[in-house]
């Protein structure tokens, strides 16, 4: 086949086919057309302030690693005024995470970003490694979900920031639009498909690859020779998502549209307002102060279960009811250290791990 | 006209997990092979009755065909893989989801798995498959 021409420049030689619109195009011109894009859903999303302090979700995978490079570069391409940091979550599994935070330590020195890695060992007293220990492979992933969500917003509170992006990606989203669908999930359904989530006095999230395809973050990741970090998770990966994952990319391979289209599809469900009446209204966990919509969040729940050797406590209903028929938490069990949310934008020096 | 072509493989994103946690592999292939991709005999190498018509005008044998990225996902699975063949392909060519660069360019602008191969050629692999 002879060489095909860039439909941008005219001028290079096209390396990639775009899926999302089919266009043959060269790496400069692809470069360019990946932080435009990701810029114009910033703006258009008006997803940042000036002089705001923000944190990027950093695993050292490939995603969050991408994420890193180009909100840099378009921090300082575009001055948005934003003090940037890397934030990791250390879950305690030995052989993986301990190897993909070797790569985020490397992402601080190439990108010059503070980093803060919180563990879930400091926060919960229990590193993954124990909790599969006691629960064993089947529900862990429950455990790992929720402890890593709190753990980043109490690792934002602890960096002074009031704002976390996340490298999830229009395929991440795609898959969890089908999965709440598979699901009837109306509440996530709602919610899963927005670019920025922040409730009350909480910490913001957005997701500035909401409409990036996973194809282009792995071949601009490739192009930049970006160094990332890819292994399954030896915890068995979330299964249910894997289907889905699937699923998607065999309809991807017919169709490659599909992804923006499921979104769209996702965005374009509306919830009445009497299905939006029934859904439970958001508090404060009693105990450790996290935002809940229970008397005790997940955390605490799940927690409170592997403290008193009741692991399926926050798994299931039942175990829960068994496990308060039991008598209340013992006074001298650990606990969650009480959230507080970010200090106002008064700067305080950061001092990082390294 | 070289009898083979010499191929440099890469895995990369997970993918080396199931060839031996390998990233590079040098490979050779015959430059003309079973058009039905049966790798059964290579390697080793190809047919002698064959060899006079590697030239690229020469005339192709029935049943055989100038090796391309098909024939190599092939041999790849049958020689190189080595565990969970099902992550790597499916049906006759790989799982949604694996990139393919052929020379640094994407696949899907070289034919994909018409491309016929030459020496010297680098062909590289990234699932996109796993955790951000």
């Amino acid at each position: 086949m002879p060489p095909k021409t860039c439909i941008l420049c005219s001028k290079n030689r096209a390396m990639l086919k775009r899926p999302k619109t089919g266009q043959q195009i060269c790496k400069e011109c692809f470069f360019l057309v990946f932080e435009t894009e990701v810029h114009n859903t910033i703006m258009d999303a008006n997803l940042f302030n000036p002089g705001e302090r923000v944190a990027i979700g950093a695993s050292g995978g490939k995603d969050s690693t991408v994420l890193a490079y180009v909100m840099k570069t378009l921090n300082e391409r575009y001055n948005y005024g934003l003090d940037l940091f890397l934030l990791s979550i250390d879950e305690g599994i030995t052989g993986y995470r301990d190897d993909s935070l070797e790569t985020v330590k490397r992402n601080q020195q190439q990108y010059s970003m503070p980093l803060k890695i919180l563990s879930y060992d400091e926060l919960y007293g229990w590193t993954m490694d124990a909790i599969v220990g006691q629960v064993g492979r089947k529900n862990n992933c429950t455990f790992c979900g929720v402890f890593r969500r709190q753990a980043l917003d109490r690792g934002a509170a602890m960096l002074n920031v009031h704002h976390i992006v996340t490298g999830h990606n229009a395929d991440d989203i795609a898959e969890t639009v089908l999965m709440n669908i598979m699901r009837g999930d109306i509440a996530r359904l709602g919610r899963c498909t927005s670019i920025c989530t922040q409730g009350e006095d909480t910490i913001k999230r957005s997701k500035p690859f909401k409409y990036t395809y996973e194809k282009e973050i792995v071949m601009y990741a490739y192009f930049k020779k970006l160094d990332y970090f890819s292994t399954e998770c030896i915890y068995s990966p979330d299964a249910y998502r894997g289907h889905a994952r699937v699923f998607l990319k065999d309809l991807e391979a017919a169709r490659p549209s599909v992804i923006i289209d499921i979104i769209h599809s996702g965005e374009a469900f509306e919830i009445r307002d009497e299905v939006k009446a029934t859904q439970k209204a958001q508090q404060v966990c009693k105990r450790c102060g996290y935002m809940s919509s229970n008397d005790l969040c997940k955390a605490c729940t799940l927690l409170e279960g592997l403290e008193r050797g009741l692991a399926n406590a926050g798994i299931t209903d039942r175990a829960r009811r068994n496990m308060n028929a039991e008598g209340p938490a013992p006074d001298d069990m650990r606990t969650i250290p009480f959230f507080k949310p970010p200090a106002d934008m008064a700067a305080i020096p950061i001092t990082t791990n390294s | 006209m070289a009898s083979s072509v010499s191929l440099k493989i890469e895995f990369g994103g997970g993918l080396e997990l199931l060839f031996a946690n390998q990233r590079s592999h040098k490979l050779t292939l015959p430059a003309l092979v079973p058009s039905d991709n049966s790798t059964a005999h290579s390697p080793p190498n190809l047919d002698p009755d064959t060899d006079s018509a590697t030239s690229d005008d020469a005339p192709i044998a029935d049943g055989w065909k100038r090796v391309d990225v098909t024939y190599l996902l092939h041999h790849l699975r049958d020689h190189l893989l080595k565990e969970r063949p099902e992550l790597f392909m499916d049906k006759e060519t790989v799982r949604p989801g694996i990139l393919v660069l052929i020379n640094d360019t994407d696949w899907e602008l070289e034919g994909e798995g018409e491309y016929v191969l030459k020496d010297g050629d680098e062909v590289v692999f990234i699932s996109t498959l796993h955790g951000g």
